[in-house]
């Protein structure tokens, strides 16, 4: 057979080529370009090299603000997947109650980040906020502006309210395409409910679920919006998480190398985890 | 092991039941024997389903009972009436290896360790599992996920009654075969009863000594393949067993005969009745000769299957179909037919006329 050579095909890729190079390659090449070098404004550069990724990873504020990335990312999965499994089970599977219950649970999800941020803020607050003053009518010494532990708190509880729906949306339309079959062959081998849950419905959520910790992981080790409105990352430097500390770095001290160097490092982190991961959770799915 | 009895069975899925449509099931009485192998056969969407789902207690009829040995078992759940229910896709535990599949529902029933394993590999040897035991479920082919939904069910020894729903939907054509002569030859050697539903007239014919026919929701026919085949009791039971099917053409009952197309048909039907809204006569294709008188037709299409010939013929009440040997010679002119006396049957409002 005899292929004719026609390279016009490529003429229809140029639109797709132009928009990543603007919305993708044209600004991490930028990051990359500035993280090896130094620069002190009025577009004069100097090279130095790798020396920005050196100081990053040997620095104790990184390794802070990491560490407290870390820390927060796990807690709200460790809230939120188990959270979002019981909703989704205990959601109706017909009648009036669905639509209601997809709607209250995407409500949360609709809201702007930076509104969240605020909402949260004013419902807190020690004195006149709901969540605040009830906390501390009830006899808790609650101020999230002043104390750590509070903080903390607030942030989880906000970010639980906000994204535990996504999890519970995904994980509800797991739940919904297991055909009855698998319940009725499992009353019939007189599975309890445990069973069912553990050898049915978690299996058949795999998939689903893997997504959900995904995208959690992912907007979770990169929330800036929430909590920068909420507590600006502070009290000190107690909710200073990688981000808000990325863009302290960038705009607030204006050092652009070593920030350049950490969106690197931090972009890395998180390509790597999801590499990592991903490839775990779907190591048997090839087989099947 | 145990007889089932099903007495003026009816069940509908809706809460208020206003004409005949909206019942599922009607009026179903049902009589098998302990031990049988039992066929349910009809379109989809006939009510075969809801009738297992009510015999295996998935579902609550409407109306009736469930009786095994004689026994009420309307409303007891399906661990309490100790049946096993094999699905029309293979549902299987996917994390969970052959072996623990096939051991789920005996350590559900609390049973030892040792019986457990007796027991597994027993029906692992049995349904040629014994090298994949150790293999994660999910792995396997499609037929032999099948085989292990299958061995949960054979895997209890208490079981009264094993049914099937299509079983065999999912399944390649080369392997149907297979598997469908493994339970015929697992029926014979662990002597259940046996319950299969299917749409497909050859797994039907083939599996079961005693085959239901269903048509919207009601019972047409229950007898041997040979009966159903023979001498079908309504137009439903004719033109959807066989193939091609019956020829079902209108016809006239005069004093007690069957007038077609201006002839009187010999037949072995003695009629007394004749109020009828519609009467129709019913001849299968087999039954059906060439001849120099008769009813003369006009042949369409001739398709040679091999082993037969299908004559495609019209005649002014409607087309007959005629299936003839391949040797036969098709005259050209003047065709005419004739029917076989002892396989011409009268129909009143699609019944059979006796």
């Amino acid at each position: 057979m005899n292929k004719t050579l026609n390279q016009k095909a490529w003429f229809f890729v140029i639109p797709v080529f132009v928009l990543v190079a603007f919305n993708a390659v044209v600004p991490l090449m930028t990051v990359v370009n500035y993280s090896f070098q130094e620069t002190f404004g009025s577009n004069v550069f100097a090279w130095e090299g790798t020396r920005w990724f050196k100081e990053i990873l040997h620095s104790e504020r990184f390794h802070a603000s990491l560490g407290r990335q870390f820390i927060f990312t796990f807690i709200i999965l460790l809230i939120q997947l188990p959270l979002g499994i019981a909703i989704a089970l205990t959601m109706p599977k017909k009648g009036w109650g669905v639509p209601v219950c997809l709607i209250l649970m995407s409500m949360p999800l609709l809201i702007p980040w930076n509104v969240v941020g605020a909402m949260w803020n004013i419902f807190a607050l020690p004195e006149i906020g709901f969540l605040g003053n009830s906390l501390n009518s009830l006899g808790f010494d609650y101020n999230f502006t002043q104390q750590s532990g509070d903080a903390w708190f607030t942030t989880i509880l906000m970010d639980v309210w906000h994204w535990t729906s996504l999890v519970v949306l995904l994980s509800y339309a797991g739940l919904n395409s297991i055909q009855p079959a698998y319940y009725q062959a499992a009353e019939i081998d007189g599975a309890s409910r445990w069973d069912v849950f553990r050898y049915i419905e978690l299996p058949k959520m795999k998939k689903v679920l893997t997504l959900a910790i995904l995208l959690r992981f992912m907007d979770s080790f990169m929330i800036y919006t929430e909590p920068f409105v909420l507590t600006g990352g502070g009290p000190g430097n107690a909710t200073n998480f990688l981000s808000l500390d990325l863009v302290k770095m960038a705009l607030g001290q204006f050092d652009l190398g070593p920030a350049a160097a950490m969106s690197l490092i931090y972009f890395l982190i998180v390509l790597l985890i999801c590499w990592v991961f991903y490839t775990l959770m779907m190591k048997d799915e090839g087989r099947t | 092991m145990a007889k089932v009895t099903l007495k003026n069975l009816s069940h509908s899925y809706l809460a208020k039941q206003n004409s005949d449509i909206d019942w599922a099931l009607r009026e179903i009485n049902i009589d098998w024997k302990d031990g049988g192998a039992y066929a349910l056969l009809g379109p989809s969407g006939c009510g075969k389903t809801t009738l297992l789902n009510i015999i295996s207690g998935l579902l609550k009829p409407t109306k009736g009972e469930v009786l095994f040995d004689d026994k009420d078992m309307t409303t007891l759940n399906p661990v309490e009436r100790d049946i096993a229910q094999i699905f029309q896709f293979p549902v299987i535990y996917d994390t969970m290896t052959v072996y623990d599949n096939l051991a789920f529902p005996l350590k559900n029933r609390g049973l030892s360790e040792n019986e457990i394993d007796y027991k597994v590999k027993e029906i692992g040897e049995m349904l040629e599992l014994t090298s994949t035991l150790n293999n994660k479920a999910s792995g396997l082919t499609a037929d032999g996920k099948q085989k292990i939904s299958l061995g949960r069910g054979l895997v209890r020894s208490d079981v009264n009654v094993i049914m099937f729903d299509e079983p065999l939907t999912v399944i390649d054509p080369h392997l149907k075969w297979i598997l469908r002569s493994k339970l015929k030859e697992l029926h014979q050697k662990i002597n259940r009863t046996m319950i299969y539903v299917t749409h497909d007239q050859i797994e039907a014919l083939t599996f079961a000594d005693q085959v239901v026919v269903m048509h919207e929701g009601q019972i047409v026919q229950t007898g041997t393949p040979v009966e159903l085949f023979e001498k079908p009791k309504h137009t439903f039971v004719g033109h959807f067993i066989g193939s091609p099917g019956m020829n079902i053409l209108p016809c006239e009952i005069k004093n007690g005969q069957i007038n077609f197309e201006g002839k009187i048909l010999p037949s072995n039907t003695n009629i007394k009745k004749t109020n009828f809204t519609k009467t129709q006569v019913g001849i299968r294709p087999e039954f059906i000769n060439f001849s120099n008188d008769g009813i003369k037709v006009k042949i369409k299409r001739v398709s040679d299957t091999g082993r037969h010939k299908v004559i495609d013929t019209e005649c002014s009440s409607g087309s007959i179909k005629i299936l003839a040997n391949s040797s036969t010679e098709i005259p050209s002119e003047n065709v005419h037919i004739t029917f076989d006396k002892k396989y011409t049957y009268a129909y009143g409002d699609n019944w059979i006329i006796e």
